[in-house]
């Protein structure tokens, strides 16, 4: 039902849609995925009012092209629904629209991704460092980056 | 008539420095630098079943200028890795470290980019504990080999941690 | 008059484990926060993809030590799912004892340090006096106290003591005297009223924008609960209500959390009167060990026990999100994978994360001192924070 009023609405974005082990997902090209989440927010018959993940995945091994998605995994309180929806992200532009403005929950989640992954969230108020410290080179999980490269410990800033 | 028989046992004798290391021994003023998990199992080591207050270290200090124990327990990864040392530097001698669980010990079965293996890297470290995380009676086994190195060091001995 | 900034953490008493905020402060009154985690950041993602199905079950305990078997419920069920493995009917029930008995433990730490960051030191000893009475049932079933490491995939590690029912009902019974006693405390406390009601106050719209789920959702007055809105576990057979708040402030929070608590202890007892017997473990040579007995004796066996213990667990290819709601909210497990012994890829979606990203906006514009009692009503735990 879901996926249908979808695949009506946004006939050229939608890749592909599905369900599998009771989990209905959507895959969807980037261009217009602002658009695209407001009118899953707002629309009376979705109100998918919860962001509750936002995450990379990096499909290298896996060889798909592209590479990486962004994976948004949503959740309606009214109508008891969930969607999951992939957003491919080809390795050549690693650009995403934010959708911060949209669910505040994505602030943190985003800067998580993009400190992981290197996905930059155009629109995104603070993208910098979250979990490693400030100067950590690369994005520990791309799957090339190897477990256990370590890197030099950090001097530590001014406090404030 | 001996000097013995005059005090009858009101008076024991001994040397200054031993008696100061009795008092810090049963005195020591832990500063639990409490990351993960094994920082949960501290809290069961003060609290009232297994009651680290038996052994005189009851009074948790939470400013590394007060404490002369530092009580590390838990993962220290790589951005806590300067905080940690700073603050092992803004304690006052004498000063023991006791590393609490498999983490901060050898970095335990996280081996990855984030973590420190083992927190030697940074600072000494006088007693290991083993345990992920330890159980409490393993804690305070920690603190008596603090205890009795405190003695040890006073008599001239060298301890091996 | 000039304003000051202030620093707090990464190593405070009040900052439950290893956060830092800096707050800008015009007298006593915060005018801006920032937060700034990762301080026990421990690669666990990273760390799931170079390791076997069964042995990622072991960090999932580190994420929220304070109730490590949820955790490992949670992730045990995502790749269940995925394998479309259907646990024994006693797995599943001795499954909701021990998440219900987490859920109880975790809230009774957070209550202990809440108020022991307002200043009262003896609630925390009361709560913990049961947490260890716990503790030690928790210990004959899995031989550990925090990091129980309980469950398998395809059931759970081994069946309760004989005396575990019996022994747990003694336990409730202290718990809901503990609960007394702590609620007569705090509940109609001046000074604790004073300190907590009306204080980092979050309106239901913001909760949901900002993503929170777990007791946090439930005080703004949203009766949100996963046990009810997906059951799982045959939840939706247990007599259980869900306690909401009016305001959502810090006041709402705790006191949610010590009806949660009484709601959990009726499930137990429910639970332990309609548990069956019967296997704990699926009986399939492909997910679970074979007896010892047939290890050391047949060659069959043997070569089971080998084959799960060097390659792991086959899971099919294929990608699977799934949730349970967890002591701080929903716990959710995606999980990819490629058809082999290891999984691709796990995700695991965190109720602290998003409650503390929106610990700025809560303590902006109140006092100082303030900022210590919200930090105490959302339960950070940092191993599930940092991950």
């Amino acid at each position: 039902m879901i996926l249908q009023q979808l695949q009506e609405k946004f006939p050229l974005e939608i890749i592909k849609t599905g369900e599998g082990y009771g989990n209905l997902f959507a895959f969807v090209k980037k261009e217009r995925s602002h658009e695209f989440f407001t009118y899953l927010r707002d629309e009376p018959a979705l109100k998918f009012e919860f962001l509750i993940d936002l995450f990379g995945v990096d499909r290298l091994k896996l060889n798909e092209s592209p590479r990486f998605e962004v994976v948004y995994q949503l959740y309606s309180l009214t109508h008891n629904h969930r969607l999951r929806v992939h957003i491919k992200v080809p390795e050549e532009e690693l650009v995403i629209s934010s959708v911060v403005d949209l669910w505040k929950a994505a602030d943190w989640s985003e800067r998580e991704c993009w400190e992981m992954f290197g996905i930059r969230f155009e629109g995104h108020p603070n993208l910098k460092h979250l979990l490693l410290f400030e100067g950590f080179e690369g994005h520990p999980l791309r799957k090339d980056y190897p477990i256990n490269k370590r890197q030099k410990i950090p001097i530590p800033g001014e406090i404030v | 008539m001996s000097m013995k028989d005059l005090f009858a046992g009101a008076v024991i004798t001994t040397r200054v420095k031993e008696v100061v290391a009795w008092g810090r021994k049963n005195s020591l003023w832990p500063m639990p630098y409490a990351t993960a998990c094994c920082g949960i199992e501290f809290m069961g080591t003060v609290s009232s079943y297994f009651d680290i207050s038996r052994f005189g270290a009851e009074l948790v200090r939470f400013s590394p200028r007060q404490a002369d124990l530092l009580i590390v327990l838990g993962t220290i990864n790589y951005k806590q890795a300067p905080i940690l040392k700073r603050i092992y530097e803004q304690m006052c001698e004498p000063k023991w470290v006791i590393s609490a669980g498999a983490c901060a010990s050898s970095g335990g079965f996280y081996d990855n980019y984030s973590v420190i293996q083992g927190i030697d890297e940074l600072i000494p470290v006088d007693v290991y504990v083993p345990g992920c995380p330890p159980r409490p009676e393993a804690i305070l086994n920690g603190v008596m080999k603090i205890q009795e190195k405190i003695v040890a060091e006073a008599r001239g001995k060298v301890v091996a941690a | 008059m000039k304003e000051m900034a202030l620093n707090i953490g990464p190593s405070h008493p009040a900052t439950h484990g290893a956060l830092r905020f800096f707050v800008e402060l015009d007298g006593e009154t915060i005018k801006k926060s920032n937060v700034e985690i990762g301080y026990l950041h421990r690669a666990f993602e990273k760390h799931s993809e170079v390791s076997t199905w069964t042995q990622v079950i072991p960090y999932t305990d580190r994420l929220n030590y304070c109730s490590s078997m949820m955790n490992n419920v949670g992730y045990c069920r995502a790749v269940e799912t995925l394998l479309g493995v259907e646990i024994p009917e006693r797995a599943r029930f001795i499954r909701v004892i021990v998440c219900e008995l987490s859920r109880i433990m975790d809230h009774l730490i957070c209550l202990g340090a809440a108020a022991v960051d307002l200043g009262g030191l003896s609630n925390f000893w009361y709560f913990f006096n049961v947490r260890e009475a716990i503790y030690d049932f928790t210990e004959k079933l899995c031989g550990a106290r925090l990091t129980t490491n309980y469950t398998r995939i395809g059931g759970v590690m081994r069946d309760l003591t004989p005396d575990f029912a019996d022994g747990i009902r003694k336990v409730l019974k202290d718990l809901g005297s503990a609960i007394r006693d702590v609620s007569r405390l705090l509940e109609r406390n001046k000074i604790f009223m004073d300190r907590t009601q009306k204080v980092g106050i979050i309106s239901k719209e913001d909760a949901i924008s900002w993503g929170f789920t777990g007791p946090c959702l439930r005080a703004t007055g949203v009766p949100h609960d996963l046990r009810r809105a997906e059951p799982y576990y045959h939840y939706d057979t247990f007599d259980f209500e869900i306690p909401v708040g009016t305001v959502g402030d810090v006041y709402d929070r705790l006191m949610v959390r010590f009806e949660e608590m009484r709601q959990s202890a009726r499930i137990i007892e429910q639970a332990f009167r309609m548990i069956p017997e019967g296997p704990v473990m699926v009986k399939d040579p492909r997910i679970a060990l074979p007896p010892k007995q047939e290890v050391y004796r047949n060659i069959e066996g043997l070569m089971n026990h080998f084959m799960l213990l060097m390659d792991g667990i086959k899971v099919p290819a294929g990608e699977v999100y799934s949730a349970t709601e967890a002591a701080n909210g929903e716990l959710g497990f995606y999980i990819i994978s490629d058809g082999g012994g290891r999984p691709y890829r796990v995700r695991v979606r965190p109720p602290c994360f998003l409650l503390t990203s929106a610990f700025s906006k809560m303590v902006e514009g109140g006092m100082i001192a303030d900022a210590v009692a919200v930090l105490g009503s959302l339960n950070i735990i940092v191993g599930e924070l940092d991950r």
